[in-house]
């Protein structure tokens, strides 16, 4: 008789393992907790060989070159864009761009679809919960073509007020632009919700996905989103590497960002015809062993599976929510119902920068101050938090650490 | 008695802090310092009196007297106002052009330099830089 089928368990030993830098004392021979991966993630030995075996064996330009190295690259390069389309269930792998990571992905949009889809009068609507690079670049474009920003606020859980949103849509709204999870608070916010009250109103969305992509399953088709963009470096890829996906009608309609080599058709002094998709999109040599080492990344969360990483993900998030929630005199900032891996907190009127010193010093990696969200501080009437954020490889232990660090913390500001 | 130079209280503030070994008690001593700082009146926290670069807020002000420059400050995060409380106590009455020109060595001695390097975003750089503009602003005032 066949023995029944039964999902692999989420061993967070071995996973620890395959991630060097996890390895590492800091100071005085303490072993690093590292709790600031909603800022970066750590980089399991996979996607650093990848890297090392491009530069040493591979390296070469693509997309140009007749000889040997350069089509091996160009296909490998290649092959990266289509891991990262199944990864968000793209339609089309060339709806997959390339960029330096979320903020050029949202600069991108700004400027190609800004200059040519918005107006003076025009309306965009982005949220209170906001990573300034889904602010700034929206502020910049109103600025130049006379647009106004109208912000959907949150209620003090950090949850988004559905209901404001819908009252701020309207026929002038010509995008809407909302981070999937909140980078300083955690919340997971209803994006499918918001994209089909927006889609009612033939209103596009762009997705801000920097903090989902390490945490959360993506399907870019079933959430019908028309732009979605996120980082390789916090999702255990390299730096200097992330995606914008656009739908295929938007990315042909919308023109080029930069120019220069690798996105022409054909160049005369006269004028000059742009490629084809995704590479009209791509000006330059790109960052080929980011590509890879993307791919790579993915492969790793991928084999892992996402069920298994969500599950332990959920319990450590639970975990920490309760043990640091019961310290006395911590303050939890952000409770929403649906959160993802992050633990906002203040201790007592303790500074976040005299706790996170403290913190650091007991080998405890946490952010501490605005998290880029500095609006949000704002309408919390805080400085800023103590924030921790969690990966896959964290585990109970880590939360117990800081745990015990917090009341090292009040111990010293008492 | 002639005023210590700021090189003779730098030296004082290294031999304090020599007294601790370890960490925890340095932040403790830090953190004390800070409560001794000079206040600055309430009416001056204003943006042109905050020092940007830092992680917490910090507002710093000087007065200038017989070429002596003293100088006035707070936090709102209790290390950093440590740190600004060593500078303070260092610099201040000494003659502006001293201060313009000091080295500061004395920071990466007391056995917090982790925590004290120019690159941390404690300010620390930011804060000195607007001190030694103090001083600069209140030198030139005085030639002429």
């Amino acid at each position: 008789m066949p023995t029944p089928r039964t999902s692999v368990a989420f061993d967070v030993d071995a996973v620890r393992a395959a991630f060097p830098a996890l390895q590492q004392t800091v100071y005085d021979e303490l072993p690093l907790i590292y709790l600031d991966n909603a800022a970066t993630a750590q980089k399991p030995r996979v996607v650093l060989d990848r890297m090392a075996h491009y530069y040493a064996v591979e390296n070469s330009n693509i997309h140009r070159g007749v000889h040997f190295l350069s089509q091996q690259a160009t296909d490998a390069y290649e092959q990266a864009r289509q891991t990262v389309a199944r990864f968000i269930n793209a339609a089309h792998t060339h709806e997959v761009i390339f960029t330096r990571g979320t903020t050029e992905a949202i600069n991108l949009i700004a400027s190609s679809y800004g200059k040519t889809q918005v107006s003076a009068g025009d309306e965009l609507v982005v949220s209170a919960l906001e990573h300034h690079s889904n602010l700034v670049p929206w502020q910049m474009l109103c600025e130049e073509v006379g647009a106004t920003l109208r912000i959907i606020p949150i209620h003090d859980d950090g949850s988004l007020d559905l209901d404001a949103y819908r009252s701020l849509l309207s026929e002038r709204t010509k995008l809407v632009a909302v981070n999937h999870i909140s980078n300083a608070l955690g919340t997971i916010n209803p994006i499918a919700q918001i994209i089909a009250d927006a889609h009612a109103l033939e209103i596009p969305v762009l997705i801000d996905g920097a903090q989902a992509a390490p945490h959360a399953k993506i399907d870019v088709r079933a959430l019908d989103a028309d732009f979605y963009c996120f980082s390789s470096h916090k999702m255990f890829g390299p730096t200097g590497i992330g995606v914008l996906y656009g739908k295929e009608a938007w990315l042909n309609a919308l023109p080029p960002y930069q120019g220069g080599g690798d996105m022409i058709e054909q160049v005369s002094f006269e004028r000059s015809t742009y490629d084809s998709l995704p590479h009209k999109f791509e000006a330059g040599t790109p960052h080929i062993a980011g590509g890879l080492g993307l791919a790579a990344a993915i492969d790793f969360m991928e084999s892992l599976g996402h069920d298994a990483i969500e599950a332990h993900e959920r319990e450590v998030l639970a975990y920490a929510t309760e043990r640091i929630g019961n310290i006395e005199g911590v303050r939890l900032i952000g409770t929403a119902p649906q959160k993802a891996s992050v633990v906002s907190f203040l201790v007592g009127d303790i500074h976040p920068y005299d706790a996170g010193t403290i913190l650091d010093r007991l080998g405890i990696a946490v952010r501490t101050g605005h998290h880029c969200a500095q609006p949000l501080m704002d309408r919390l009437g805080i400085p800023g938090t103590v924030r921790a954020s969690f990966a896959l490889y964290n585990t109970r232990n880590d939360v117990d650490a800081l745990a015990d660090g917090i009341l090292k913390v009040k111990q010293l500001f008492a | 008695m002639a005023t210590p130079s700021i090189a003779e209280r730098a030296q004082d503030v290294v031999e304090e802090f020599a007294l601790f070994d370890d960490w925890m008690g340095k932040y403790e001593y830090l953190i004390d310092l800070g409560k001794d700082v000079p206040a600055i009146d309430d009416s001056f926290k204003t943006p042109d009196y905050r020092i940007h670069g830092c992680q917490s807020q910090v507002w710093l002000r000087a007065e200038e007297q017989d070429g002596r420059v003293y100088f006035f400050a707070d936090s709102d995060a209790l290390i950093t106002k440590g740190l600004i409380s060593l500078l303070v106590r260092v610099f201040t009455g000494q003659p502006a052009s001293d201060i313009a020109t000091a080295q500061l060595e004395f920071l990466d001695k007391i056995g917090l330099q982790d925590h004290l390097s120019a690159t941390r975003k404690n300010g620390l750089a930011a804060m000195v830089k607007r001190m030694k503009q103090y001083a600069l602003l209140f030198s030139a005032t005085v030639r002429n």
